[in-house]
């Protein structure tokens, strides 16, 4: 009985359009539902460390289908291939998507020449969530950095992707910095292209 | 006089903070797959899913009374025509309807148009047994039983299973009567 009724119905997810991503759905239901997936990773989980691993692939996951849906609506099938151009993808376009906003910065390491940070004030994963204190550096924002390391991954530039807590004079709460280490391979490639 | 119950909640969503709907499904997505791997069990999973929506609800109902400005609803009916119009409005900007009554007006179907939850998803062979939105049935059972009913949700059609519609049905089980703390005092 496919067309009968008032939805369509699609024999294959493919054949569905793609939507415009114009949608949206409370901000609550989306920190309602963030907030089980720490609890539930909490679950099965020792240390800190490993909960920030299981985030971030939990992300990663995310990540990766961001770049695929986002190359194909908004960049015609193309995507970035050089290193500036991939980071101001993450920065400006994957940001403005998920977060409905370009993030407050990116930088350039001072001190390695592969690390590369974009900061947040307040990440919106973070927003609902205050940390224990005896669970120590922990960051939710492990999520969103597996987020850009699944969006740099599937685009060619696999990196280290790590979220840290920045204090910043005169606010009571830290940003959140996630900082990118890119992997060899991907500075020397970019050293060839010039 | 009490306010009148809101019959849509158009007005509460356009107010309240939003969120790109496909982050939240592609992290639902992503939860769903970590309950895969890891439970392995597809009836598994759709038990978490039942009970991480179970822990929503019970918090959920906490910020749909404060900013939905509902009161008291008179009746089961009521109570169901508020969960489709103003609940799912105003958490997942879609709206629901309410149809199939029983004769006695304790178990209806709430029947979603629109579902935020499974925008590019498919169910694989091996996962067919999977609720894939399970978590919403937990949702709806949590919040009802904080306000004094216990209900029975269970899915009846499922997009994702072929069906032309997503269907839950809501049992009202009983009213739980209102136990006040007596003992505070002692």
């Amino acid at each position: 009985m496919i067309g009968v009724g008032k939805i369509k119905q699609y024999s294959n997810v493919l054949d569905k359009p793609l939507s415009k991503g114009k949608q949206e759905v409370s901000l609550s239901a989306f920190a309602f539902l963030f907030s089980e997936l720490v609890q539930y990773n909490q679950t099965q989980v020792d240390n800190i460390s490993e909960l920030e691993r299981r985030l971030e692939d939990a992300g990663y996951a995310v990540g990766a289908r961001v770049l695929e849906l986002l190359c194909h609506r908004d960049k015609g099938n193309r995507r970035e291939t050089r290193l500036l151009g991939i980071l101001s993808f993450v920065h400006s376009t994957v940001w403005k998507v998920l977060f409905g906003k370009v993030a407050d910065s990116l930088e350039k390491g001072t001190e390695h020449e592969d690390e590369y940070m974009i900061s947040e004030k307040e990440l919106l994963v973070n927003r609902f969530i205050s940390i224990p204190k005896d669970m120590g550096t922990f960051n939710c924002g492990a999520f969103v950095a597996g987020i850009v390391r699944g969006v740099l991954d599937g685009a060619g530039f696999p990196a280290v992707v790590t979220a840290h807590f920045v204090p910043v004079e005169g606010q009571q709460r830290p940003r959140t910095t996630i900082l990118i280490k890119f992997a060899e391979e991907v500075l020397r490639r970019e050293a060839r292209l010039g | 006089m009490a306010p009148v119950a809101p019959r849509s909640g158009d007005a509460i969503f356009a107010n309240v903070e939003r969120v790109n709907a496909e982050l939240f499904t592609l992290t639902y997505g992503a939860i769903v797959r970590q309950l895969l791997t890891d439970l392995e069990e597809v009836e598994e999973v759709n038990k978490q899913l039942d009970q991480m929506g179970y822990n929503i609800g019970i918090r959920l109902i906490d910020e749909f009374l404060a900013k939905s400005n509902v009161s008291r609803c008179v009746d089961f009916k009521e109570t169901a025509e508020v969960i489709a119009k103003v609940g799912f409005k105003m958490f997942l900007g879609v709206t629901a309807s309410v149809t199939n009554w029983d004769a006695d007006g304790t178990c209806c179907s709430i029947v979603l148009e629109d579902n935020p939850l499974v925008d590019f998803v498919e169910l694989p062979d091996t996962c067919q047994g999977l609720y894939y939105c399970n978590i919403l049935s937990g949702v709806i059972r949590g919040a009802l039983e904080m306000v004094s009913m216990k209900t029975e949700v269970t899915w009846l059609r499922d997009m994702l299973r072929g069906d032309d519609a997503f269907e839950l049905q809501v049992k009202l089980l009983k009213q739980v009567p209102e136990e006040y703390p007596y003992k505070d005092d002692e």
